[in-house]
């Protein structure tokens, strides 16, 4: 058995900083590369793909990003597992599997883990009693059933850690658990038991600071960020695991960026809801037992982590359409740049009930007054400029198409010293909306399909 | 003495669906009792007035300093409904780091 693996976070989200996966593979060891590139609305855009041409539903970029890196990863033994593989994990995997044979790579076993995805089955589900109520307020799913253009269940580590056991190199996953990506190399490289839980626990902590990429190295850093180095190429974290389910948090030396107690608390906060009650579907992590020690420039020992035993629930995240949003803008510049602002927002409300548009939601917002801040914000008594903000949400398209038209015309209709309306009419954009629900485990399971490259 | 809360802590925000996160970690350990003392859920529902139209949770975590508060119905509906500028909440921390609390005259500040 290994005494440690390096297990580093390749990506925050989809979108996040291109070449920092590069980084982490070429500018010192590393065993493991994790990439999150799922969200709940990318799940939605995905089946949009798919259903247009069955080969698509995946992580287009990720496809790409291994033309670049995937004779790295082969040469210096590093395993991938990422959630890339969206609707469509087998399709990814047989880009990927492509891209390997015209690259001349030998040797080379790939696994794609799906079985997540339950658009297909969801009348079934719901006709055996699986009520798939929102977590949140309670509602019956019938009342969006028509609506829904997702439906994924979160898989843990499990299904990741069989496709090691089957000495996967590439694992390509659909839904998963961001925390599942880092704690599965430890389950599989450390034998731990499944019921093992501080050890599991353990890994998901790691997971939870891995998952959001820079942000547990010195990126969105509150209480330094001045002091972080080189920014511009910014360290992404790397979990050290032991055995023992001791972990380190660091980063390359050769890298930008700042691991230090406070940039680990900072992302221990993030997206937390009851400490206590960390819930996976491999263990429920208690994050008041987590226990902080710089051991070095750069390393932050993570250790006493206590976990409990797993809920008999996988979670389920459902997206659907939900109407139409469309938020115009202008800048208006001093003198009394907001009181300007300010006519702007009744002149557009005026024109909104004359013109008879009806909305669900109007949303005014003054950008540099007080847009982030609201009320907690002083006054500001003469800002030099001021955005004007203004958002309408419906179900009419028609109606938010003539609201788009409502803004330009405010530069000669309106108060004076405007601008900002380069962009020109604002877009009308639909609205996918997320459904949160629990499913007994026993209705789903998780499949492994292995191919090689020879 | 009144200082603003930023003096004592540092933070980050995140989201789930309608609901804002909010950490607040102690810049010193000796800062974490006079927080958990001034930051109750009461005035942090108070100080965001009608941004947060929900309740106010708040969990404690000794082990790093840190107090997290769940802030409901916080979000405008939350990620992508939302017509929020800033859609999931990521300001929130520092507007909540505006609060003033009473802590002792002597006590050193950095």
């Amino acid at each position: 058995m290994k005494d440690v693996i390096r297990i580093a976070s390749g990506q925050g989200y989809w979108g996040d900083r291109f070449d920092a996966p590069i980084d982490q593979v070429r500018e010192g060891p590393i065993d493991y590369l994790v990439m999150d590139y799922l969200a709940e609305v990318t799940m939605s855009i995905m089946q949009k793909q798919k259903s247009r041409d069955p080969n698509l539903g995946y992580a287009k970029d990720f496809v790409r990003l291994m033309e670049e890196l995937l004779p790295d990863l082969v040469e210096k033994k590093v395993k991938l597992i990422t959630n890339a593989g969206g609707v469509n994990p087998i399709a990814c995997m047989i880009a990927v599997r492509d891209i390997a044979e015209r690259k001349g790579l030998k040797g080379l076993r790939l696994a794609a883990v799906y079985g997540d995805d339950i658009l297909n089955y969801l009348d079934g589900m719901i006709a055996s009693g699986n009520a798939l109520k929102n977590m949140e307020t309670g509602e019956d799913i019938t009342i969006i059933r028509d609506r829904i253009s997702s439906a994924n269940v979160y898989f843990g580590a499990r299904p990741i850690v069989e496709a090691l056991e089957q000495d996967a190199q590439i694992i390509i996953t659909g839904r998963v658990t961001d925390t599942g990506l880092t704690l599965a190399p430890m389950i599989y490289e450390f034998g731990w038991a499944w019921d093992d839980w501080d050890k599991l626990a353990a890994g998901i902590v790691g997971g939870h600071i891995n998952e959001c990429g820079a942000q547990a190295s010195g990126g969105n850093f509150l209480a330094g960020w001045k002091d972080v180095p080189n920014m511009e190429r910014i360290g992404f974290p790397i979990v050290e695991a032991h055995p023992d389910g001791t972990l380190v948090i660091t980063k390359h030396e050769s890298l930008g960026g700042l691991v230090d107690e406070r940039t680990v608390k900072e992302q221990l906060v993030y997206e937390l809801g009851d400490p206590t009650d960390y819930i996976t579907p491999d263990v429920v992590a208690d994050f008041t037992s987590i226990h902080l020690q710089q051991e070095g420039p750069n390393r932050v020992k993570v250790f006493g982590v206590k976990g409990k035993p797993f809920t008999e629930f996988y979670k389920v995240s459902i997206s659907y359409f939900d109407g139409y949003t469309c938020i115009g803008q202008l800048t208006y510049a001093w003198p009394e740049a907001l009181e300007k602002a300010q006519k702007a927002d009744e002149i557009v409300r005026k024109r909104i009930q004359y013109l008879g548009l009806e909305f669900d939601e109007i949303h005014t917002e003054f950008l540099g007054y007080n847009a982030c801040h609201g009320t907690t914000a002083p006054p500001i008594p003469d800002p030099n400029e001021v955005v004007f903000l203004i958002g309408v949400r419906g179900h009419n398209k028609k109606h938010l198409e003539t609201f788009a038209n409502e803004i330009v015309p405010l530069v000669l209709t309106g108060p004076p010293a405007v601008t900002g309306f380069g962009g020109g009419r604002p877009r009308v954009r639909e609205v996918i909306a997320y459904w949160p629900a629990l499913l007994r485990k026993e209705a789903v399971s998780p499949k492994v399909l292995t191919i090689d490259v020879i | 003495m009144k200082v603003q809360l930023i003096r004592l802590a540092h933070g980050r925000s995140g989201d789930k669906g309608d609901t804002s996160n909010v950490g607040v970690i102690a810049r010193k350990p000796e800062y974490y009792e006079i927080i958990k003392k001034e930051v109750t859920p009461e005035r942090v529902k108070a100080h965001f007035g009608d941004m947060v139209k929900g309740p106010v949770e708040r969990f404690e975590l000794p082990n790093i300093g840190a107090l997290n508060f769940l802030l409901h119905n916080a979000l405008g509906g939350g990620g992508t409904i939302t017509l929020k500028h800033d859609a999931q909440g990521k300001t929130m921390s520092t507007a909540l780091l505006r609060m003033e609390i009473e802590v002792p005259d002597d006590l050193p500040l950095e």
